[in-house]
């Protein structure tokens, strides 16, 4: 049923300049959120401490599971995952990348065999599977990103601008791959973007990063 | 002109017949070189993913230092190496001076700072993306440094190589601390020396062909292993 994702009063500042000055909100277990907001609104700077990647300078970021709240370890790590806009290919197969995160699980071969095959099905690229990464084209690329995070199947998935310098093709099979996971998964789904027409398309709960804090819209 | 040409006659003579001397002094000479490596590299390895992966105090020092000790004399290695090792020196007791132990030691000490430089230079070029990717797949920090250091592999296998060119081709250390002696610490480098000196230049010159075939094999391998990193990113060039 996903994860509750409680932010409170999270501030964030880089040298300085505050880029999070108050940042309270919860995004429910199993909800669909869609945060917009203008280039350097600190949106990414939000998602790294809300996937527990960074820490924040002051307020909290809390997961529950109903009402019990989970400890910020790395098995909660391993319930949620972020797709960065540049996702960081490593120097191995297409195949190889998507099991990545299964094989530091230490996952039986068969199982990352075959969930391995399911997640590239899903951003259609199964023909590829023993291609190095490194030569995909960006589009393809992104969907590797889409696939490695859906293979260790999240309950928490944050996607960072995911059709940023993409073509429109590929676009629209990410967002029919994202409506699919929204769809099947029990999972908590939290998306940035800056485009107004694809937060139309894709719907959601929209909410908007300004000045350092959250509100609906 | 006569004495070179006759040199390279009686060179290949040596080399197709595998004369016996010639034989044992390849096998001591690829045996010290090769035992110094793996203990420099089994040190520096470590170190090096260290110094690019983990906030470590002085880390700025070090690294000068290690750059320093890049370009470390042989000679100056050799001296302080021979006072330690030396019947009166703290580490006398060990009576390994003149021993082909000295040596390997000697050679590791000048292709640590290589292999360990070079290592942190591999590793701490590694894309940040990629470390971030390995934390949001749920790597443990520890898994985190493997991925990174395995991303760094065509980076560090180049480290080692470029520290295996340091002492196969070094004479200093070698020299004063293993002294030469006959089919015991007699290796290739020091061999020329001796030879040149004794007027025997067949054999200087057949031991300074395979010396040069070694290299050329070391820079083939070198940009093998360059090439065979930099295809995947070259490609993503052409998108």
């Amino acid at each position: 049923m996903g994860l509750t994702v409680e932010l409170a009063a999270v501030a964030k500042a880089y040298n300085g300049n505050l880029v999070l000055t108050d940042c309270s909100y919860t995004f429910a277990a199993g909800g669909d959120y869609l945060l917009l907001g203008d280039n350097g609104s600190g949106k990414s700077t939000l998602f790294r401490i809300a996937a527990l990647l960074e820490a924040p300078d002051r307020g909290q970021v809390r997961y529950l599971e109903g009402e019990r709240v989970l400890a910020p370890d790395i098995h909660l790590k391993r319930r949620l995952t972020l797709v960065f806009p540049k996702i960081g290919v490593f120097s191995r197969s297409v195949f190889d990348n998507v099991a990545y995160g299964l094989k530091i699980r230490r996952m039986h071969k068969h199982v990352i065999q075959q969930k391995v095959f399911k997640a590239l099905e899903e951003v259609g690229l199964t023909h590829k599977s023993s291609q190095p990464a490194a030569t995909l084209s960006s589009g393809e690329t992104m969907r590797l990103g889409l696939a490695r995070a859906l293979a260790i199947a999240p309950e928490v998935l944050f996607l960072d601008e995911p059709t940023t310098h993409i073509d429109k093709a590929n676009t629209r099979l990410i967002e029919a791959c994202i409506r699919r996971i929204r769809q099947e998964g029990d999972l908590t789904l939290i998306i940035i973007t800056h485009d107004p027409a694809q937060a139309e398309r894709l719907g959601g709960r929209r909410l908007l990063l300004s000045k350092g804090r959250i509100r609906e819209i | 002109m006569d004495t070179i040409l006759q040199g390279f006659i009686s060179a290949m003579w040596l080399i197709t017949h595998l004369n016996p001397e010639l034989t044992r002094i390849i096998l001591l000479s690829l045996e010290v070189s090769g035992l110094a490596l793996v203990l420099a590299t089994v040190l520096a390895l470590p170190l090096g993913a260290l110094l690019a992966l983990k906030p470590f105090p002085w880390r700025g020092v070090w690294l000068s230092l290690l750059n320093t000790g890049m370009g470390l004399p042989p000679v100056v290695v050799g001296l302080f190496l021979y006072l330690l090792l030396s019947r009166s020196g703290p580490l006398g007791f060990l009576a390994l001076l003149y021993t082909p132990s000295a040596m390997i030691i000697g050679q590791a000490v000048l292709s640590f700072p290589i292999v360990t430089s070079l290592t942190h230079a591999a590793i701490v070029g590694v894309d940040p993306v990629i470390r971030l990717a390995a934390q949001t797949l749920g790597a443990t920090p520890f898994q985190e440094a493997v991925t990174v250091i395995r991303e760094a592999r065509y980076g560090v296998v180049a480290a080692v190589i470029a520290g295996f060119g340091r002492v196969s081709a070094e004479v200093g250390v070698v020299l004063m601390v293993g002294g030469n002696i006959a089919n015991y610490t007699r290796v290739m480098t020091t061999a020329i020396a001796l030879e040149t000196d004794k007027g025997n230049f067949d054999l200087g010159i057949a031991l300074g062909i395979i010396l040069l075939a070694l290299s050329l094999m070391v820079n083939v391998a070198l940009r093998a292993v360059q090439r065979h990193g930099r295809v995947p990113a070259g490609v993503r060039l052409w998108d």
